[in-house]
């Protein structure tokens, strides 16, 4: 009879799953909050280390030939002259509780969380960046679909395929496309398709999905899939260099032992594994564009809210500049979060750690 | 085809049915695993990688054979020419491997992956590496005997927790929904025994099975083989560098060099009357309850030879302090393997009274 | 001035044949004196004259904005593109009319059935308003709702990007701020609305120019009762040919036709309302626009600044797409102002050594060279009436520069040697960039060292070059810059850069250095001057003596490079805005 040893196993409670959840999500408020101050200050100290007043920040919200006084007015309207914790302090104060703004004619609410007001364009900054996001995470999503499927397909094929016509061809435009940069390859697009052939196709047809399903395809096919192009290409490169290395795995090498058709070693057991860091990294593209494709939304004229952080560099507004950083940075630390519970529950090696 | 054993040309592999025991004379050559002059050939930008060459050997159902050698000797990749792991177009096999009769050299992959798992399994020797770190050890097994039996989810997994406790696992049941990670390096492996056995395969092939185990885990997993193979009457092959490990579980032992047989026959014999200044090194340099706790070990000069350029003649030959003797024959002629009597096989070029000499005053120097 | 004909194409196509002063088009390519409209493509079809003139209404015209408004509120918007669209939407007392060639360049009376009356000191103005003019609700438009506007629009806390000008000349109170903060507009004198089509306008000092303020949108009406304050540009109440459909702001906006837009009451301006829908998307990708227009995708890139740097020389050496393009002059001149508050550059001589030595081709070539622009041998461009030709520094007979008569100048100054000094230009600027390493080869001729100096663009003159003491302080003494007319007159194009008392300490100047009593002085009479004839020679002479006294550097008279897709009909340069007129043209796409 064999003797029978109990083995020592480690088990999971669910109390520790959950501390760890809230563990990360305090970590998140905390590094939003801390990314809001750091842009804050720069914003605010860099141009008085150069020597600038507040008088002079205020007259950019001025007319041409504003006198000295009405500057100074604006300055104290705008609450330049308080002290830049005071400033920052109001700002915070309105991401959790809201605030208002004396326009002029009117109080205007700025309901929380309040990421700011735009004195140039005289309205709130949230609504802005809210209308703007549904294009934004149209074209995430959709390129992400593309690319997902058309990169580790490509890859799997390729590393099954090592050292093979398709393997090497694959590879060479999989360099093109993490090469050639987005502008190029969407003017590119557009001059091919849209002036070439006449299609009616494009960014600047952009409709909500729910308003004209036809014309919101059709403004985002091109940016789809220039993006997917470029994404794709990593994703190809990274897979299948995952893949190379995982069939060599023992794990797999049992698979066969099996006796398991080739197509189940492959996907279920050597994909899956090789899949692990993709996501990884999958999680952070995502939460990176969610943030602003700002190549691809200028280049197409999309919309979005890349389009929208563009603009307001470009006009030196600075809170909506701090009202896109701080989406971006949002739409960020939420992937990692979520990237990092995930692989949780993707590899039960981790859960115990 | 039958020669004379004496004969140095002789072809490897048959002997005359006299010589043997008469409960396996009519069993040579109609043993459940034939195989017969196995070549494995791995061409590479370097060269031809000779990593098995004329290899011939055979076991029986209920029956273990220990294959013991160095690493790079061919050993691993013997079993895995067996059970048809090779990627193809990566290893030219030539040869014959004979399972229940079918030849599966050359057979359609569909063929052989239909038999892996089956009729033949493995285990190998790191269990945490060898088991899929993301599925349930439950899951793997079931995922074993389903590909094999036409069963549904719960019938297979009722099997599952069988299995597991057949090989002597406590509380089955929830540990079949624990990941490999969780068990500990004595159960893992049981555990994989546990998935190799679920479709009650004729053949199970153990490569190292436990030299990534505690000492005190070994010899439980070796039982547990042994034990396992009593029930299911398996034919075992089990793969190691340690001779130690196959002493009490192997009928017959074979020892490996440089992709060749160099000896071959059952375990009293070679642990009794060695033939193969190889062998006798790998005795030597094992440590046991007999000998002197002070005794020195005694290990083998040099390091195995590279598989793309053989040395001429005996491959061993550089590390044979006992080459003077053999006249010059051992850095020109390969020696083949051949019958010394009682189906008792050596490859080496020495005199039988050289060896016997050599070998008794080995063992009065060290013993006592 | 009263002007009392029917508009239309053939007329205004006979008009601009009669060769009204070549003034508009005295540059190179365009040729003014074709007679009519013309329907074969060529090169600068339509400036001077109608390219492709239509009647026929209908369709969508298709307009794109590589960047967004300002404002679409009448009272909030100073681009130049703007004011020439928004007569599309909103009718202002007075307006610059819809016609080829100089006669876009006249005022005519929209709301006001003459252009105005001055009292005798010219501070007094008086319209009337035609009767029936209705906004698109069907109200009618009175005089109280012009007095609002005007009112309304002096609030620059709300109103921040509008001109100022009303704000200088009307006699409102000190520190007035506007009808929102100050709702008794009743109690405000400056604007008078004897009756319900009667408005007079007070102003401080005398003005004859004021008409052309009346031409600022800021006299377009806004019910008071409809005013939504800073959200009323969501959506403007229009009196023009076109209202508001949609509008996303940021994004897109629609016009369709204005019913209550009533043709038989707007007989003076020239519009053409001959599109059924304008559409305008905002934000898009400016190279874009280009290829968009090319495969004709789009029909009209509505800023006006032309093709961009990247397709000029595509469309310039392509035969079939140059027959496309037109090249007008615009009210703008790229200069370098010599700033007399930083030594030796108070001294005459040592500034006419720069303006001697300074390579003009040079300053061409750095703006595209002739498609760029003609070389300018004063400030004033030729498009403003009344201009006239100097050239005091053989610019057009020594283009490169006269090496000995700078050295001249130099030996008179008491700098025989040269001197040294900082050029700035604007860092987002490659032509000022380019302009700048141009002087810097050609001062150094005559052993002139410029250090140059970029600044960022958007507080060049807020907090650098545009403030004084910094100027002075940093021995700033030669300031690229550049500057188009509000409007064409002499008044529009020259007070802003030329007169010293609109230089403040604060910053935020628009003249950088300019300090001549006697150009100052003859402002002063221009503004009191009601002849036309006499108050452009006045403004003349202010040109005159700024080129005397050596106090800037003219560099290039701008030209735009404007492409204008096969579909346009009726398309013609509106040389008030230098770019296409918009409230004419039209599409013959469906």
């Amino acid at each position: 009879m064999p003797r029978r040893i109990v083995a020592a196993s480690q088990a999971t409670t669910p109390s520790t799953v959950l501390t760890y959840i809230v563990r990360r999500l305090i970590g998140a408020v905390i590094l939003l909050f801390v990314v809001t101050a750091v842009t804050f200050s720069i914003f605010f100290l860099v141009p008085r280390i150069a020597g600038a007043t507040s008088e002079d920040l205020a007259s950019r919200y001025v007319g041409k030939t504003a006198g000295a006084e009405q500057i100074h007015e604006m300055a104290q309207k705008l609450g330049f002259t308080d002290p830049l914790y005071v400033q920052y302090g109001r700002f915070a104060k309105g991401l959790i509780v809201g605030s208002e703004y004396n326009t002029g004619t009117a109080i205007e609410q700025c309901p929380a969380p309040c990421l700011g007001y735009s004195f140039l364009k005289q309205n709130p900054v949230l609504p802005d960046i809210l209308g703007r996001l549904p294009v934004t995470i149209s074209l995430a999503a959709g390129a992400a679909l593309i690319w997902v499927l058309a990169g580790v397909a490509t890859g799997v094929l390729s590393a099954l395929r090592r050292g093979t016509i398709f393997d090497r061809s694959a590879m060479m435009i999989a360099l093109a496309g993490v090469s050639l940069p987005i502008f190029f390859t969407g003017m590119l697009s557009l001059s091919i398709f849209r002036d070439g052939l006449g299609w009616s196709i494009g960014g600047s047809f952009y409709k909500p999905l729910t308003e004209d399903p036809l014309l919101w395809f059709s403004s985002l096919s091109l940016p789809w899939i220039t993006l997917a192009f470029l994404y794709a290409a990593q994703y190809a490169r990274l897979t299948r260099a995952g893949m190379l290395e995982t069939m060599n795995e023992d794990f797999i090498r049992t698979a066969r032992a099996k006796g398991l058709p080739e197509r189940t070693v492959v996907v279920k057991h050597g994909l899956r594994s090789a899949l692990t860091p993709i996501l990884t990294i999958f999680g952070l593209d995502i939460g990176l564009l969610l943030g602003g494709a700002i190549l691809t939304e200028t280049t197409f004229s999309l919309p979005g809210i890349g389009q929208y952080a563009v603009i307001a560099v470009a006009n030196n507004d600075l809170p909506q500049v701090l009202g896109v950083t701080l989406t971006g940075a949002f739409f960020i630390v939420i992937a990692n979060l979520v990237v990092d519970l995930m692989y949780a529950v993707v590899d039960p090696r981790v859960r115990t750690a | 085809m039958t020669t004379n054993p004496e004969d140095s040309l002789a072809e490897v592999g048959d002997v005359p049915p006299s010589t043997l025991p008469a409960s396996r004379a009519d069993k040579i050559g109609h043993r459940f695993l034939e195989v017969r002059d196995l070549r494995v050939h791995f061409p590479t930008d370097d060269g031809i990688v000779k990593s098995v060459d004329d290899l011939s050997f055979g076991v029986d159902r209920g029956q273990t054979l220990g294959i013991v050698g160095e690493s790079g000797s061919g050993k691993s990749v013997t079993s895995l020419s067996v059970m048809g792991l090779h990627k193809k177009g990566t290893a030219r096999i030539s040869g014959e491997v004979l399972l229940d009769g079918e030849n599966l050299v050359g057979a359609s992959e569909e063929r052989v992956r239909g038999l892996r798992g089956k009729r033949m399994a493995m285990i190998f020797q790191d269990p945490l590496s060898a088991m899929h770190p993301y599925y349930t050890v439950g899951s793997q097994i079931i995922e074993a005997y389903r590909i094999h039996n036409k069963v549904t989810k719960q019938v297979a997994r009722k099997h599952a927790i069988d299995m597991l406790d057949r090989v002597g696992i406590p509380n089955p049941k929830s540990r079949a929904d624990d990941y490999p990670h969780q068990f500990s390096g004595g159960m893992r492996q049981r555990a994989m025994i546990a998935m190799a056995l679920s479709c009650d395969p004729e053949l199970l092939i153990a490569d190292e099975p436990t030299t990534a185990l505690d000492v005190t885990v070994q010899a439980q997993i070796l039982d547990l083989i042994r034990d396992l193979q009593q029930e299911f009457n398996s034919a075992v092959i089990i793969i190691t560098h340690d001779l130690g490990v196959v002493a009490e579980l192997a009928d017959d032992i074979m020892v490996m060099y440089a992709g060749r047989a160099v000896e071959y026959s059952t375990a009293s014999e070679i642990f009794n009357s060695p033939q193969h200044p190889y062998t006798w090194g790998l005795l030597r340099s094992m440590p046991r309850l007999d000998r002197e706790r002070t005794a020195r070990l005694v290990p083998i000069k040099g390091t195995p030879p590279s598989l793309i350029n053989v040395p001429d003649g005996c491959p061993f030959n550089p590390r044979c302090p006992h080459t003077a003797l053999t006249g010059g024959a051992s850095h020109s002629e390969v020696p083949v393997l051949r019958d010394l009597g009682h189906g008792h096989r050596a490859a080496c070029h020495l005199s039988a009274a050289d060896r016997a000499r050599l070998w008794n005053d080995n063992e009065g120097q060290t013993s006592g | 001035m009263k002007k009392n004909r029917v508009v239309s194409v053939v007329a205004l196509g006979a008009v601009a044949a009669m060769g009204l002063s070549a003034c508009g088009g005295g540059t190179s390519s365009s040729n003014n004196n074709g007679g009519g409209g013309t329907t074969t493509p060529g090169f600068g079809a339509a400036v001077g004259k109608v390219f492709n003139p239509s009647d026929t209404k209908g369709g969508t015209l298709r307009f794109a904005n590589s960047g967004d408004w300002d404002s679409l509120d009448p009272a909030d918007t100073y681009y130049g593109y703007s004011w020439n669209f928004i007569r599309n939407y909103g009718r202002g007392l007075v307006v610059f009319k819809s016609a080829p060639g100089a006669e876009g360049n006249k005022l005519a009376p929209d709301l006001a059935e003459k252009l105005g009356e001055p009292s005798n000191d010219a501070k007094t103005w008086t319209y009337k308003l035609r009767k029936g003019i209705k906004y698109e609700d069907g109200t009618e438009v009175k005089s109280k709702d012009v007095k609002y506007a005007v009112l309304r629009s002096l609030d620059k806390t709300t109103f921040p990007n509008g001109p100022t000008y009303l704000g200088d000349f009307l006699a409102v109170p000190d520190g007035y701020k506007g009808p929102y903060s100050d709702p008794n507009v009743d109690a405000i004198t400056a604007i008078e609305t004897p009756d319900d089509y009667t408005i007079k306008f007070n102003l401080k000092t005398s003005f004859s120019g004021f008409d052309y303020f009346m031409a600022l949108p800021s006299t377009i009406p806004v019910p008071q009762a409809k005013d939504t304050g800073t959200k009323y540009k969501e959506h403007v109440i229009s009196t023009g040919p076109y209202k508001f459909e949609t509008n996303e702001l940021g994004k897109k906006f629609v016009l369709t036709r204005n019913e209550h837009y009533d043709p038989a009451s707007d007989p003076d301006t020239g519009r053409k309302p001959l599109a059924d829908k304008l559409q305008v998307e905002l934000n898009v990708n400016a190279d874009d626009v280009d290829n968009r227009l090319q495969s004709g995708d789009l029909d009209i890139s509505i800023e006006g600044t032309g093709v961009q740097a990247a397709g000029q020389a595509k469309v310039l050496n392509d035969q079939a797409l140059k027959a496309k393009a037109d090249n007008p002059v615009n009210a703008r001149t790229w200069f370098t102002v010599l700033n007399s508050d930083v030594a030796p550059l108070d001294n005459i001589d040592c500034r006419k050594a720069v303006l001697f030595a300074a390579d003009k081709t040079a300053y061409q070539r750095s703006y595209g060279g002739a498609t760029g622009g003609d070389i300018a041998t004063s400030l004033m461009p030729p498009v403003i009436p009344g201009q006239k030709k100097i050239d005091l520094y053989e610019a057009l007979t020594k283009p490169e520069g006269d090496v000995d008569k700078a050295k001249e100048a130099l030996t008179k100054c008491g700098k025989p040697d040269g001197f040294n000094t900082v050029i700035s230009y604007r860092a987002e600027r490659p032509k000022e960039k380019a302009t700048a390493e141009a002087m810097q080869q050609a001062l150094g001729r005559v052993g002139i060292k410029l250090e140059i100096k970029p600044f960022p663009l958007a507080d060049y003159t807020k907090l650098y070059v545009g403030k004084p003491d910094y100027a002075k302080a940093n021995g700033i003494g030669l300031i690229i810059y550049g500057w188009g007319a509000d409007w064409n007159d002499g008044f529009g194009f020259m007070q802003q850069i030329v007169d010293s008392r609109v230089i403040r300490a604060a910053g935020g100047n628009t003249n950088l250095g300019i300090r001549l009593p006697e150009v100052d002085s003859t402002i002063d009479e221009a503004l009191k001057e009601t002849d036309t004839a006499k108050r452009e020679a006045l403004w003349a002479k202010t040109d005159e003596l700024v080129m005397q006294n050596a106090a800037a550097l003219p560099g290039v008279w701008s030209k735009g490079l404007l492409f204008r897709p096969e579909n346009l009909t009726n398309v013609f340069v509106a040389e008030a805005f230098g770019m296409y007129d918009y409230t004419a043209i039209g599409t013959s796409r469906k």
